[in-house]
């Protein structure tokens, strides 16, 4: 430390954004805990069965860390998107449409061989994501139009769209069900341990936080994301190309959550189905919130909240605490978050209210 | 409201005997206000007679707005008490201060400007009728006021017709009508032509003659030598001195305000050097080369008004030409032109030869511009960022800050270490935050970042706002620095002093249009008051 004297040095603290996230989760688990203990359970009783569900078996860790894939995927596109100062909550709808051009190209590419098969599905799913996003974007920066109702509008647009491909020109040909033939093994992710559904998923997630971490720390276009989503005048001040990151925020979001449908029917349901996601594209807007918009912390908030929902179900099962519950603690963390900002101005309103006053 | 018309006359009769008496209309005594552990007020005492204007001078926070606010009824003191007519009087609210007869005349009015004269004076007042406002009895009310206290107001025209002078006399008003005793201003002057200037101080002098205590906030020392009966004088929240204003002079207050004797840099005693070591360079102005031409250039407000309109403006090298104007006339949007954040509508703006009209911001940071904006915090600095982050903004993508994209992260060190040693930036390090320096220390951020980068363009627009007079020093050497290293400089501010300071050329603007040029050897604030005004000299 060569930096002036500082009257106190202090030992270690953590960066006030993380400590922020892991108040706000402790916070949410507490008043969880009042809730269960109000339909008469032993909350640790019951943390206790859902995190031995989620984390402590085999099978429970794989299937957590299978749900961790769409989210973190869908988060980290989220994030970037935020630092950009783009609010992009399509990720849902973008996430369907990556999933259909995987399952798209994975039927019609039946044949060849994975090498190419594989990354074919996934380009042509980042592409449709990215192009979906492309359109809220063209619609922000040509009519000024509000991401945070055009993304969200587009989410209708794209599941109803999907919806009318898989009954109509995708659909399997001998089967009843609204959903692709059945991808053959060449354009499977292969499983990573045997036995269970893990995914070679995670391993791109893997990468793809790494990434964005060099990306946004390392990289001059990621400094100029960071500096266009804090002040997009100063940006332009300093001869920044303000739209052009726009864009790129929006695409990259695109494309990520296209990834993440991608992994999900390539790795999971190896078709594309009508209900590919029960709202990963949704849960995850709070895991890049949790995760304060930085790589490794949204893969954390992620995996928390894959875990939440894989020991819910056991949970209820074990507890008799309604799974639901988990969906309430989702909420009360993105209260929580948000929430902080409150605290000063709650403690102000009190202080005129009940302190000294005149 | 039967009762109410005849009060006016016959509250000032009340006062004047008041006056008579040696109980000082306000009395404000050991005023403390901190906030957290910072001291904004301490033990300060103010004690004005009806009849008088009493200077308030200090510097940017030296704590005037936190005593005035006190007295507004906008802060609760943590002690303290304020005397009205030898009274204690707690005053807890706006409202309470209203009614105990204080009115203050903010810097920005508070007026809408869609609606008539009378009907701002008489917003929110229950006297005129809560349901059915009987505006014509509250005109005649004006206008007897106007015409009492020598104002010239229409109480039917509309305030967006007014002038600035014009909607600064319907403050007052508005502050008289409602009983007003103790006037306060807020730098009254700011948005004023020097003529209009001499005419407030008329107005302000008769209401004085008639009874009225008048507090005058300033940090402009020939105002209040000129105007001032009394001067108190805060520094760091406390009060240095409390003097008969004909028994001091400019210099000794600019002393007690500082606190150390600074002298601004002047281009005239640069001039005085250079003419010692050879021939003036304005003998050879012809044929040196201009860095900036603005030719016809006209800008407008999308589906709004021409702000710039037809401008001509040529900067040379090596040269200092100050904008002029009464705030709000175009200068802000001419220099936005100029560095690429607007765009223009027609005409041509040349950066050293190249026409840039068209050109996106970093065209221009490239052909060698730097812009020090009116506004740091909104667009200069990005404040949740580090000062290394803002000190390599504009230069993120040029060897050796990067190489092939990746951030060499040890030559932005050196960059910023650079910036905050040479330019005096006072920081715990290049991690803090840009958003919690003080102003001047922002604004050495800004500066060094714009000068590290050895610009042949400097457009600076209000650089020494906010800041105190160590700092405003040093903002100008950098300039007068700037312009004995050849570069050009296009100085646009609303401070006379500044302008004349510093400029070897002035042009003024007037609603969009360059009124006028005057070289540095013809310039007389008179004629450039009368060039503010929009009249041609």
């Amino acid at each position: 430390m060569s930096t002036t004297e500082l009257t106190r040095a202090p030992r270690f603290r953590l960066p006030p954004a993380l400590s922020g996230s892991i108040a706000a989760v402790i916070a949410a688990f507490l008043v969880g805990a009042v809730l269960i203990a109000a339909v008469g359970v032993n909350p640790l009783t019951a943390y206790g069965a859902l995190f031995e569900a989620a984390l402590g078996t085999k099978n429970g860790l794989a299937e957590t860390l299978v749900r961790t894939v769409p989210l973190a995927l869908c988060g980290l596109g989220i994030a970037l998107a935020f630092r950009a100062g783009v609010f992009n909550v399509g990720a849902e709808g973008q996430l369907f449409l990556g999933g259909t051009a995987a399952g798209a190209v994975g039927v019609a590419g039946a044949g060849l061989p994975a090498l190419v098969l594989l990354p074919a599905m996934a380009l042509a799913a980042m592409a449709a994501g990215a192009l979906w996003s492309g359109l809220a974007a063209w619609l922000k920066l040509r009519f000024r139009s509000d991401e945070l109702i055009t993304t969200i509008m587009l989410n209708y647009v794209a599941i109803h769209l999907v919806s009318f491909l898989l009954h109509g020109p995708l659909k399997d040909p001998n089967g009843a069900l609204a959903q692709t033939a059945r991808l053959t093994a060449d354009a499977r992710l292969p499983v990573l341990l045997g036995g269970t559904r893990l995914h070679a998923g995670i391993l791109i997630v893997l990468v793809a936080v790494v990434l964005a971490h060099l990306f946004l720390w390392k990289r001059t276009n990621g400094f100029r994301l960071r500096v266009v989503g804090l002040n997009p005048r100063a940006a332009e001040n300093a001869g920044m190309n303000v739209r052009g990151t726009i864009l790129f925020g929006f695409l990259v979001c695109g494309a990520l959550a296209g990834l993440a449908g991608f992994a999900e029917v390539a790795g999971v349901q190896r078709r594309m189905i009508e209900n590919l996601s029960p709202g990963f594209g949704y849960t995850a807007i709070i895991v890049a919130l949790l995760g304060q918009t930085n790589p490794f912390g949204v893969l954390a908030a992620a995996f928390l909240f894959a875990a939440l929902q894989i020991g819910a179900s056991t949970m209820e099962s074990a507890a008799g605490v309604p799974s639901t519950l988990t969906t309430v603690i989702q909420g009360l963390v993105v209260l929580f978050l948000i929430g902080r900002a409150a605290l000063p101005l709650i403690r102000d309103w009190f202080g005129r209210r009940f302190g000294g006053g005149r | 409201m039967p009762g109410t018309s005849p009060a006016v006359t016959a509250e000032w009769s009340i006062t004047i005997s008041m006056n008579s008496s040696s109980i000082p209309l306000l009395d404000m005594r050991g005023i403390r206000v901190t906030f957290g552990s910072f001291v904004a007020n301490d033990a300060v005492d103010l004690a004005v007679a009806a009849g008088e204007i009493h200077a308030l001078l200090g510097e940017n926070g030296a704590g005037k707005s936190t005593l005035m606010r006190v007295l507004a009824g906008l802060l609760v003191p943590a002690a303290g008490e304020i005397r009205i007519d030898g009274k204690i009087e707690p005053i807890g609210s706006a409202h309470e201060a209203m009614r105990l007869g204080i009115g203050m005349v903010h810097q920005h009015f508070m007026l809408v400007p869609t609606l008539t004269v009378a009907e701002n004076v008489c917003l929110g007042l229950a006297s005129t009728g809560r349901f059915i406002p009987d505006l014509k009895t509250a005109a005649a009310k004006i206008r007897e006021l106007a015409k009492t206290y020598g104002l010239d107001i229409d109480p039917n025209a509309r305030i967006a017709d007014l002038s600035i002078a014009g909607q600064q006399r319907v403050e007052i008003l508005k502050a008289l009508y409602r009983g007003a005793r103790i006037l306060i201003l807020d730098e009254p002057t700011a948005v004023l032509t020097p003529q209009e200037a001499e005419g407030l101080f008329r107005i302000l002098r008769s209401l004085a003659a008639q009874g009225t205590a008048i507090i005058f906030i300033s940090h402009k020392l020939n105002e209040v030598m000129a105007l001032t009966s009394k001067v108190t004088v805060l520094r760091l929240g406390k009060v240095v001195a409390t003097a008969v204003t004909a028994e001091t002079d400019a210099r000794g207050l600019a002393r007690m305000m500082v606190g150390a004797e600074i002298n601004l840099p002047k281009l005239e005693d640069v001039l005085i050097a250079e003419a010692a070591n050879g021939p003036l360079k304005g003998e050879v102005w012809a044929e040196r080369d201009p860095i900036l031409s603005v030719t016809d250039l006209i800008c407008r407000n999308p589906r709004g008004p021409v702000r710039v309109d037809r401008v001509n403006l040529v900067v040379k090298a090596g040269e200092i030409v100050g904008v002029a104007g009464v705030d709000g006339n175009g200068q802000q949007e001419l220099a936005e032109a100029i560095v690429g954040l607007r765009s223009a509508e027609s005409g041509t703006i040349a950066i050293e030869g190249e026409d840039v009209t068209r050109a996106n911001v970093a065209r221009r940071i490239a052909l060698g511009l730097a812009h020090i904006p009116e506004d740091r915090h909104r667009t200069a600095l990005v404040e949740p960022m580090s000062i290394r982050d803002n000190a390599v903004l504009e230069r993120i993508g040029d060897a050796p800050f990067s190489k092939g994209g990746w951030i060499d992260r040890q030559a932005i060190d050196g960059l910023t270490a650079a910036i905050i040693r040479d330019f005096d930036v006072r920081a715990s390090g290049p991690d803090q935050p840009v958003g919690t320096l003080s102003g001047g220390n922002q604004q050495k951020v800004v500066l060094g970042r714009a000068l590290s980068r050895d610009p042949s363009l400097l457009v600076a627009v209000q650089p020494a706002r906010g800041l105190d007079v160590g700092a405003t020093a040093f903002v100008h050497r950098q300039l007068l620095a700037r312009r004995a290293a050849g570069a050009g400089v296009l100085l646009v501010s609303t401070e006379l002093d500044e302008i004349l300071a510093l400029s070897d050329r002035i042009v003024v603007m007037f609603k969009g249009g360059i009124v006028g040029e005057l070289a540095r050897a013809d310039v007389t604030v008179e004629r450039l008051g009368l060039m503010m005004a929009g009249r041609a000299a």
